[in-house]
């Protein structure tokens, strides 16, 4: 366990910069240790998934970091917290239960972290570029970064995201290395597809998230996607039923131009082939009831809609036009709820019951109301997450069936 | 009383520690896995279903799943529910970090060590300590009904998961 120090490392560890600096440069190297990393290097950036309210150990931890006069090194962005502090009143919790949970938020923000609390920090301002080394929280955001820009992070996750924002240093082991991104395991999609449809790339990364294990995916034969919400649908749904941090497409993605640089040289561990089936039986599967059930809610934007997808959504509202009795949930990060309003985007949207929802998200914390019926959504995650966070039945569709359902108020789905 | 049978490792994080062993051969994630408020393993997957952590020497081949266990792990030794200690096979990082931090917030040393887990069984008392040269010294010591068959048995593997 030799791990090499710099000058700076070893100022930082010793306390001359503070109490906080000393005790996150102490927890990321035992961290580095135990994974056997050599050494560090900088980051650029982080994403702190760790403004969600799970018990006091979390909170304690960035009070003490407060106290002892922490700052983010690096820019720093938060994923989603307990609360929309945009909208108040729009969670319903306990005061018990939402004083420390907000004040996680702030203590957060007293670090000189940005107060983003978006799950989609790509599509915010901090979004990084090819080859950044960065260290993020957030699995939908890690597979995204890795995958689709080509920026470099390990999973990170509790308190070592925090730590690695505080020293500005990641250790050097895993995806932040050249050698480590390769991909292992092979899946050539067999599917005939015209347009290709949301819920096509939805199914292929619920498929390979089951099926990778802890092997990088390559997928051969995706269709060319009509833009990155796409793949940041399919980049969710493989970390939701599996631990992908990162796949390539061949032909798409950055490091996969072509198949060889895929896999760097290398032939596949293993060879899969998807077929329209499997994609079937793997979406077939987030839905808990039946087309006709009786709708109560409609949620989108998991992970937080982009300004394209609400460029998408807001025509449809218009043609369905559902009447205001469905409420129709959008979760989406605070810049670009502001662009919108900015732009009179939203201007009498309510009329079709649509509720935008900022800083969090409908399947985290309690948000929706008239939970009996099924909740209709186009996120494979958050069909996959809802019925054991918050126990509602879902129905998942393309996101015109989610409105066109709205509109009628049961579940229906086009013939595709 | 026999002389107890000693063991050598690595820490992840040194600390002493006493207590009986509960030993799996199935590693337990705590976010998902066990309760917190309890100490209570929960995974309805898991061996050890109902089993209660607290105050045990948890012995396991390795750690499992989210990195949300580091914050649960913290939080059970915070609460006092968590294992006295830990002894691991293959090291693990969230882990670390959940008594890493621990320790940090509220000078709780849970140790975790690294080091080989043969022939453990749930019931064996084991101490945890800190050799000359800084690194853990496990000691076993056999539970009398164990050495009593030891003479003419092989002592049982360490995967079995039930106390005996």
């Amino acid at each position: 366990m030799t791990l090499e120090l710099t000058a700076q490392d070893r100022s930082m560890l010793d306390g001359e910069q503070g109490s906080s600096a000393a005790a996150a440069m102490k927890i990321l190297l035992a961290f580095s240790n135990s994974i056997g990393a050599r050494g560090l290097l900088d980051i650029t950036g982080a994403h702190i998934d760790g403004c969600l309210y799970h018990g006091k150990a979390g909170l304690d931890f960035v009070e003490r970091l407060v106290e002892g006069g922490g700052r983010v090194q690096v820019p720093t962005t938060l994923n989603v917290g307990s609360f929309d502090l945009i909208h108040p009143g729009m969670v319903k919790m306990p005061a018990a239960e939402e004083v420390p949970a907000r004040r996680l938020m702030k203590a957060h923000l007293e670090l000189g972290c940005q107060a983003t609390f978006t799950c989609a920090p790509y599509q915010t301002r901090f979004r990084p570029s090819f080859g950044e080394q960065i260290a993020w929280g957030e699995s939908n955001a890690i597979v995204f970064a890795n995958s689709v820009i080509g920026a470099r992070t390990n999973r990170y996750g509790d308190f070592i995201d925090l730590c690695c924002a505080m020293t500005g240093r990641a250790p050097a082991w895993g995806l932040h290395l050249s050698e480590n991104r390769r991909g292992r395991i092979l899946f050539e999609l067999d599917v005939q597809a015209g347009e290709p449809s949301d819920s096509l790339f939805v199914g292929v990364g619920l498929f390979i998230g089951q099926a990778s294990g802890d092997r990088i995916p390559v997928i051969a034969g995706l269709p060319r996607p009509r833009d990155e919400d796409q793949l940041k649908a399919l980049g969710a749904a493989a970390a939701t039923t599996g631990a992908v941090a990162l796949f390539h497409a061949v032909g798409i993605t950055p490091e996969a131009m072509t198949l060889d640089k895929a896999f760097q040289g290398h032939a596949p561990d293993e060879t899969i082939r998807i077929t329209r089936a499997d994609i079937d039986h793997a979406l077939a599967r987030l839905s808990t009831v039946p087309n006709g059930a009786p709708l109560a809610a409609v949620s989108l934007g998991t992970p937080h809609f982009s300004h394209e997808e609400w460029m998408r959504l807001l025509p449809l509202l218009r043609e369905a036009a559902p009447g205001r009795r469905i409420p129709i949930y959008v979760n989406t990060g605070r810049a670009t709820l502001t662009r919108l309003q900015e732009e009179g985007a939203l201007d009498g949207m309510e009329a079709f019951g649509l509720i935008p929802v900022a800083d969090t998200c409908t399947y985290v914390t309690a948000i929706l109301e008239h939970l009996d019926g099924a909740v209709m959504t186009n996120s494979g995650k958050w069909a996959h997450y809802a019925p054991g966070n918050i126990g509602v039945s879902v129905a998942f569709a393309e996101m015109e069936d989610c409105i066109r359902s709205a509109a009628v108020g049961h579940v229906v789905r086009s013939a595709s | 009383m026999t002389r107890p049978v000693e063991r050598t490792g690595t820490f992840q994080l040194a600390g002493e520690a006493d207590g009986l062993a509960l030993v799996f051969s199935q590693p337990l994630s705590f976010w998902g896995g066990m309760d917190a408020e309890t100490g209570e393993i929960t995974d309805h997957s898991h061996p050890g279903l109902g089993q209660n952590v607290a105050g045990k020497i948890l012995v396991m081949p390795s750690g499992r799943g989210s990195s949300s266990s580091s914050s649960v792990l913290a939080e059970a030794i915070r609460r006092g529910t968590a294992p006295a200690g830990i002894l691991l096979e293959r090291p693990d990082p969230i882990l670390a970090v959940g008594a890493i931090v621990a320790e940090f917030l509220y000078d709780i040393r849970m140790p975790l060590v690294v080091c080989d887990i043969s022939n453990l069984v749930s019931g064996d008392q084991i101490d945890i300590g800190i050799g000359k040269d800084g690194g853990p010294i496990v000691r076993v010591h056999l539970p009398s009904i164990r050495q009593s068959h030891a003479a003419n048995r092989r002592p049982p593997a360490f995967d079995r998961d039930q106390v005996p």
